[in-house]
């Protein structure tokens, strides 16, 4: 009973991350403008790597920890490089 | 596809209710992206919502592990410290590049610099 209570209660906090992933790729496609597509894709991978932090917890593996770090960094490593092309032009000068 | 860790009556509840709070902050911030009306109220959202909605995965995280490993797991807490350094950090840096190019671009209702008014 406990158990299944709580599978029912991880699938609908993906269910809802999901949720957040849909609007957070909304915002990247429809823009308007640049910065609100970098916002948008920001959200996106955070809210991906929150999806996987789930997954780990429902399956009870540690690999999904370790892709949810790499997404982590990767992440706001790219981010950083989409808002200085935004200010520059350019990302390495 | 639909499954659950086998842990103690008090831990799945902790667990349950962490994660749900968390997807749910996580997507009030992701709507507020969707809602408001200009970039500057933009930004702020969902860097509210994600920096909690993490902690609280995170904090459901460490408890399922910690109480199926019977022995503390905190390698959950990088991630953690990593995301709440690095979220005011991308707010700064694409609310600066969102002002450069309005301001590059001559549009009107930016916000203000304060450091030009005093000279």
């Amino acid at each position: 009973m406990t158990m299944l209570v709580l599978a029912l209660t991880i699938t609908a906090a993906q269910i809802l991350l999901g949720l957040a992933m849909a609007c957070a790729a909304f915002r990247a496609l429809r823009g308007p403008r640049a910065q609100d597509r970098v916002l948008g894709l920001d959200a996106l991978y955070v809210a991906g790597m929150l999806l996987l932090l789930t997954y780990g917890i429902q399956t009870g593996r540690t690999i999904f920890f370790e892709a949810a770090l790499i997404i982590a960094v990767l992440g706001f490593a790219g981010t950083v490089a989409l808002a200085k092309f935004l200010m520059r032009g350019e990302v390495i000068e | 596809m639909i499954q659950a860790p086998d842990l103690p009556f008090w831990a799945a509840i902790i667990v349950g209710l962490f994660v749900f709070a968390g997807a749910a902050i996580t997507l009030i911030g992701a709507i507020g992206l969707l809602r408001m009306k200009t970039f500057y109220e933009r930004v702020h959202p969902p860097t509210l919502g994600m920096t909690l909605g993490t902690g609280f995965i995170l904090l459901a995280s460490i408890t399922c592990f910690s109480v199926m490993q019977s022995r503390p797991v905190l390698h959950e807490a990088l991630i953690a410290i990593f995301i709440t350094i690095t979220t005011p950090i991308t707010l700064m840096l694409l609310a600066r590049a969102a002002l450069y190019r309005d301001r590059a671009a001559g549009v009107e209702d930016v916000p203000r610099d304060f450091e030009d008014e005093g000279k």
